[in-house]
């Protein structure tokens, strides 16, 4: 007989443990538009199901919130019935013994306030009135389109060339989405329902790899209409591609002296190696746009100006001013906006930082890219400062474990104050003020000062990546509608008061990624052309190969790797290594072609013009 | 070609035959519920699931292609069980009071039910009725609605209207008026295509039968039918009698046994019809009227309603002529009244039409002299035609060919075509000629206007006619007007006369005619009035000799004043629900 026994899980335990992962997965790949109420019940069914049965708020109360919750679902309640359900959970979550009966409770009190209106109509209507928005999750939630699952199955079958012309449709730089594209695409895979999402940015990346150079599509007949485009960033050169292509013919202007505006001097070669980025600037430069380099918007030439000459214009200037940190010292030498530090690198004319320590402010994606390039600037020591945790960095996971492993150091909890300067006011350190977390507002965890006292980290340059700005007070003065800086357009793009001229992209969002200005792209392609007097349509003739019918059984993802660090801060060459076709092959067949299974052959169906 | 095995029969079938297509051609038909080929592909009821050899999961046949060396079970054990299970499962939602249903011993789930030999469901019976407008011609029952998707399919990629759409998520997901509307409130068009393609009794039409009765009762009360063409196409087959036999004569015969005091036949006033439209129209088109922007008929009642709602602003575009179901309610109300030496009130003015939008059309009062009323007061489907002949017990055996009555018992070729796409332009051209050059032309100078439910989109055609030329186009199926008119406002196309019928094929595909789940008749029908036109000793409508009769008689000539007051309509004296701005 033992007096203690080392405890076992029975197998209904561990097969409950799987099956707890694979509900997680699946509330992961939700997809949106689904009744609140509806999910609410849900939750509270298994919230209910977590109850010891001990107290009476949580074992009796939830069930009475439950039968409540399922009236209104099935119109047999009253705006009364909202009254009950509200004390009753405002009850449970006051009487309630433990966290497993107030937190349910909690969750119902949230939702009939948050989602009031749905409650009263249900009530009202007598019925839903809500509707499943995403039949394709991919497509729905790329800002381009692109159609996904055409694609990967078309790279499944080895037709790179075609997956490229496919992808073209809605995105003319399918060689850089597939090196640096934020792919909100994977964020609701279903396949996560299985196992995980479906490597979708990697598979891109092959198929631009794989397929070499394709050809751009033949332009429609020359309509003799001539559009102005300012600004040859990702949002310009695609609207400049799709406008080509309808026949009309844009010139462009770039006061740099390449274009690509943040691909190339925003994002560092060693994610997006610049030789790729031509490949996609050349094919959009095929169709015959024209471009006007060194000419500056508001200096060298006016918006009055191009509305004269041309039929139409549009404003992509993205937004590439930095913000302030407002602290003393701000303006000493040895700092710099992380935007400048990092065109001064595209534009081959990087400061030296060879043995020096650096301070990156921020924690976003371009914070990483300037302590990254930092490192590879010969710099001893770079250090991101931040003023919260790891955690609620904005920054892509990928890019924070790269740069910790190429040796950068990450100082959290730290608000800069001020900039030490020497007697030549040259930067000689960053004074931080140490942060502790405190409570979660918005659903964001705020800081506050901990008491101690300042902490000086020596360095000889600060580089500031908390933001950018758009330069706008031109468009302001030329009558362009700006709200904070901000070029305010209708959905369509344009100005209601300001007709032929159209904005997007970056100045038209603020910042944002390179797949949303390529969304914005495309609304204003059409709508300039509508407005030019047209209705011409953008179409690939690729043929979708039909869905794979095999079993989907579970599969790992194949996720990219990297170079060994040590060897990748020596340059600035890629860091991302290829797939093998093997590995491409796997992976394009874990897709599961939401495109014909499911609601997507009824009401997702297929794109295949616009 | 592609070689595969079905039930152990090796077959060879066409690159892209669905597993469905290539099952039929092996002469193995596989049940299904939710699939209409090219319009609700969607694999949703699950009942035509097959297995496939190295495959767990079973696969749709309906929307899935064949592949080289597949090897497919359509009736193996799993799927046998499977497709059990998921009938049982729709039945658990489907009020299966077959007796009382308009569909019963035509319903898809009932034959299917039945080859499955379900004679006891496992499932709760789980109903969700709605509350429906019982006035409206069109009626749903959502405890019968299996969730197909068809009305919503038909509805949108068919005629491009969207009235029906999915509605809640979850397992609360249903059909729905779209956007939240009554359907009184929205802009349903009345064509009744989601009633011909629901494969149960979700959807049917307002039933008026009672009414019909209830008027052949009354003794005080004299009662006058009118048959459209496209009836006569179509009511044989709920009876079995073949097309060339089942004639208007014998619907004649069975309309007078079952009560009617007068027979008529529409295809008098199609061919008055002709007289006002055709005339309209050569006066506009000499004006100038049609130079921007085309006459387009106004026969057809869900066209008319799709106009008002969504191009208001084309409403002036459409011939002023009434349909000839109305044209018909006046000269009964009118001429025929006071011929018989009856008081208008008096009449019950009945019409049998293969159309739901007819019950609609009825419903504007209008004025002859000192009474006001109704041109028809009640207004029937084919179907409810057939039922009514069912109700009074005739055996469809014993009918023989009897005359309509006088004096409007005479119509021509032109008029019984009426009931098929191109028919109308057919038999206006035909007349057009005459009244521009003084002289017939052949009746088949016109055939391009012929068209189908099949065509691309629509059909045009330009024809000289005395050195004028009159360009035309024809249009079937509300998204191809759709598409039509879009190219018109864009200027890509121009004509001077449009015919546009709101159903596939026409009249004879309408939403009142028949019902065969999977099969569209429209074509067939068609051919059947072609060849009575063929036959038909007169052509030209404008030698109707009863039509020209009631000129001379009473309404003096086309377009004359009183022409206008009883054969004219004023298109903006009502207002379609939820027009567009």
């Amino acid at each position: 007989m033992s007096r203690l026994e080392i405890p076992i899980p029975n197998r209904a335990q561990v097969v409950v443990e799987q099956l707890y992962k694979d509900l997680e997965r699946r509330i992961e790949a939700s997809p949106s538009g689904l009744c609140p109420i509806d999910m609410s019940k849900a939750f509270l069914e298994l919230c209910h199901a977590q109850t010891c049965g001990k107290c009476v708020p949580c074992r009796v109360g939830l069930r009475q919130l439950k039968k409540m919750i399922s009236d209104v679902l099935n119109a047999r309640a009253t705006l009364e019935t909202l009254d009950e359900m509200e004390e009753t959970a405002l009850s449970i979550m006051e009487s309630a013994d433990c966290v497993i009966g107030y937190e349910a409770a909690n969750m119902v009190y949230k939702g009939l306030i948050g989602f009031h209106d749905e409650y009263v109509s249900h009530i009202e209507l007598g019925r839903c009135n809500c509707s499943y928005q995403q039949p394709v999750p991919c497509v729905s939630l790329c800002p381009a389109g692109v159609d996904i699952p055409g694609y990967i199955a078309l790279v499944h079958e080895g037709r790179y060339k075609d997956a490229i012309r496919l992808i073209r449709k809605d995105n003319p730089f399918p060689t850089t989405c597939g090196f640096i594209c934020e792919h909100p695409c994977e964020a609701r895979c279903r396949r996560n329902m299985i196992d995980d999402a479906i490597n979708i940015r990697g598979l891109k990346r092959m198929a631009a790899d794989f397929a070499g150079k394709v050809a751009p599509p033949q332009c429609q007949t020359s309509t003799g209409k001539k559009v102005a485009i300012v600004g040859g960033g990702p949002g310009g050169l695609s609207t400049a591609y799709y406008l080509q292509l309808m026949g009309h013919q844009v010139v462009v202007y770039e006061m740099l002296p390449k274009l690509g505006g943040m691909l190339r001097y925003g994002i560092p070669n060693y994610r997006l190696p610049k030789d790729r980025l031509d490949d996609d600037i050349n094919a959009i430069l095929e169709t015959g746009v024209q471009v006007k380099h060194g000419l500056r918007i508001g200096i060298d030439i006016t918006i009055d100006d191009l509305r004269n000459q041309y039929d139409a214009v549009l404003i992509t200037i993205g937004a590439s001013t930095d913000k302030k940190l407002g602290v003393e010292g701000e303006d000493a030498d040895g700092v710099i906006s992380a935007v400048q530090f990092l065109r001064d690198v595209g534009k081959g004319s990087a400061i030296d930082l060879k043995g020096q320590e650096v301070c990156v402010v921020g924690g976003g994606n371009v914070s990483m890219d300037a302590v990254r390039t930092a490192v590879r600037l010969g710099a001893r020591k770079v250090t991101i400062v931040y003023r919260r945790r790891v955690a609620d960095m904005t920054a892509l996971r990928d890019e924070i474990e790269g740069a910790i492993a190429e040796g950068v150091e990450v100082a959290t909890l730290r608000a800069p104050v001020r900039i030490e300067t020497d007697n030549d006011y040259s930067t000689r350190g960053l004074w931080v003020r140490p942060q502790m977390i405190s409570s979660i507002r918005d659903g964001r965890a705020s800081v506050k000062d901990t008491g101690e006292g300042d902490i000086l980290i020596p360095c000889t340059t600060v580089i500031v990546a908390i933001g950018q700005d758009i330069e706008s007070q031109h468009f302001a003065d030329a009558g362009v509608p700006v709200n904070r800086g901000v070029i305010q357009t209708g959905r369509h793009g344009g100005f209601d008061l300001l007709p032929g001229v159209f904005a997007g992209g970056d100045c038209a969002t603020g910042p944002a990624t390179v797949i949303k200005a390529i969304g914005a792209a495309k609304v204003i392609a059409a709508n300039i052309d509508e407005y030019l007097g047209f209705h011409h349509v953008i179409q690939s003739d690729v043929e979708v190969p039909l869905p794979n019918m095999a079993d989907r059984n579970p599969c790992g993802r194949v996720n990219m790797t990297e170079r060994e660090a040590c060897r990748r801060v020596c340059d600035f060459d890629g860091v991302e290594l290829p797939m093998t076709e093997a590995e491409c092959r796997q992976e394009a067949s874990r897709c599961l072609r939401c495109d014909h299974f499911g609601y997507g052959i009824f009401k997702g169906g297929r794109e295949t013009l616009w | 070609m592609v070689k595969l095995t079905i039930d152990q029969k090796a077959i060879e079938v066409p690159e892209g035959s669905t597993i469905m297509d290539a099952a039929n051609i092996a002469g193995i038909p596989i049940p299904k519920l939710c699939f209409l080929k090219d319009i609700n592909e969607i694999g949703a009821c699950r009942v035509c699931v097959v297995e496939m050899e190295g495959k767990d999961k079973l696969v749709t046949s309906c929307n899935n292609e064949v592949e080289e060396g597949m090897v497919i079970y359509t009736n193996s054990p799993k799927v046998r069980r499977n497709r059990k299970k998921t009938v049982e499962m729709i039945l658990s939602q489907h009020n299966s009071n077959c007796v009382t249903c308009a569909r019963n011993r035509n319903c898809s789930l009932q034959t299917i039910t039945r080859d499955l030999n379900i004679l006891d469901v496992p499932y709760e019976k789980e109903l969700t009725p709605l509350p429906w407008n019982r006035n409206f011609p069109l009626i749903r029952d959502n405890d019968k609605c299996i969730k197909c998707m068809r009305c919503i399919s038909v509805c949108e990629k068919v005629q491009g209207v969207r009235i029906w759409d999915v509605g809640g998520t979850g397992s609360r997901t249903g059909v729905y008026v779209s956007g939240n509307r009554k359907i009184e409130e929205s802009d349903c068009v009345l064509c009744g295509q989601c009633i011909t393609h629901c494969p149960v009794g979700a959807l049917r039409e307002r039933d008026d039968t009672e009414k019909a009765w209830w008027a052949i009762e009354n003794k005080k009360k004299v009662t006058v039918v009118q048959v459209a063409p496209a009836v006569r196409a179509a009511w044989g087959e709920v009876f079995g009698i073949p097309a060339r036999e089942a004639t208007m004569g014998k619907i004649a015969d069975a309309l007078r046994k079952i009560g009617f005091d007068y027979v008529f036949d529409t295809v008098f006033s199609a061919d008055l019809t002709i007289m006002e439209e055709g005339s309209e129209f050569v006066e506009r088109f000499s004006k100038g009227d049609t130079r921007q922007m085309p006459m387009f008929t106004s026969c057809c009642p869900g066209w008319v309603r799709f106009v008002k709602s969504q191009y208001p602003h084309l409403v002036s575009r459409l011939s002023t002529a009434k349909s000839p179901q109305q044209m018909f309610g006046a000269v009964m109300k009118t001429y025929f009244a006071k011929k018989i030496g009856v008081a208008p009130e008096d009449m019950v003015t009945v019409s049998v039409m293969p159309c739901v939008a007819k019950k609609g059309e009825r419903n504007m009062e209008l004025f002859y002299e000192e009474y006001a009323g109704h041109d028809v007061d009640v207004v029937l489907t084919t179907r409810e035609l057939t039922r009514m002949i069912r109700m009074a017990h005739i055996d469809p055996c014993t009918l023989r060919d009897v005359p309509c009555d006088d004096p409007m018992a005479d119509g021509t070729g032109a008029g019984v075509i009426f009931g098929t796409t191109g028919g109308v332009m057919e038999a206006a051209l035909r007349s057009a000629y005459y009244l521009i050059t003084g002289e017939n032309p052949d009746a088949d100078a016109f055939s391009e206007v012929r068209s189908t439910r099949e065509q691309p989109k629509w059909k045009e055609a330009e024809f000289r006619i005395k050195d004028i030329a009159v360009r035309t186009a024809v249009v079937n199926g509300l998204a191809n007007t759709r598409e039509l008119i879009d190219a018109l406002e864009r200027g890509e196309v121009h004509y001077d006369f449009v015919e546009v019928m709101a159903c596939p094929g026409g009249c004879v595909g309408g939403g009142g005619q028949p019902i065969k789940d999977g099969c569209e008749l429209a074509t067939a029908r068609s051919g059947s009035l072609r060849m009575l036109d063929e036959a038909a000793p007169v052509r030209f409508s404008h030698e109707n000799k009863a039509v020209l009769h009631l000129y001379d008689e009473f309404m003096e000539k086309p377009l004359s004043h009183k022409a206008h007051l009883l054969l004219h309509t004023d298109h903006d004296a009502w207002q379609m629900p939820d027009t567009k701005k």
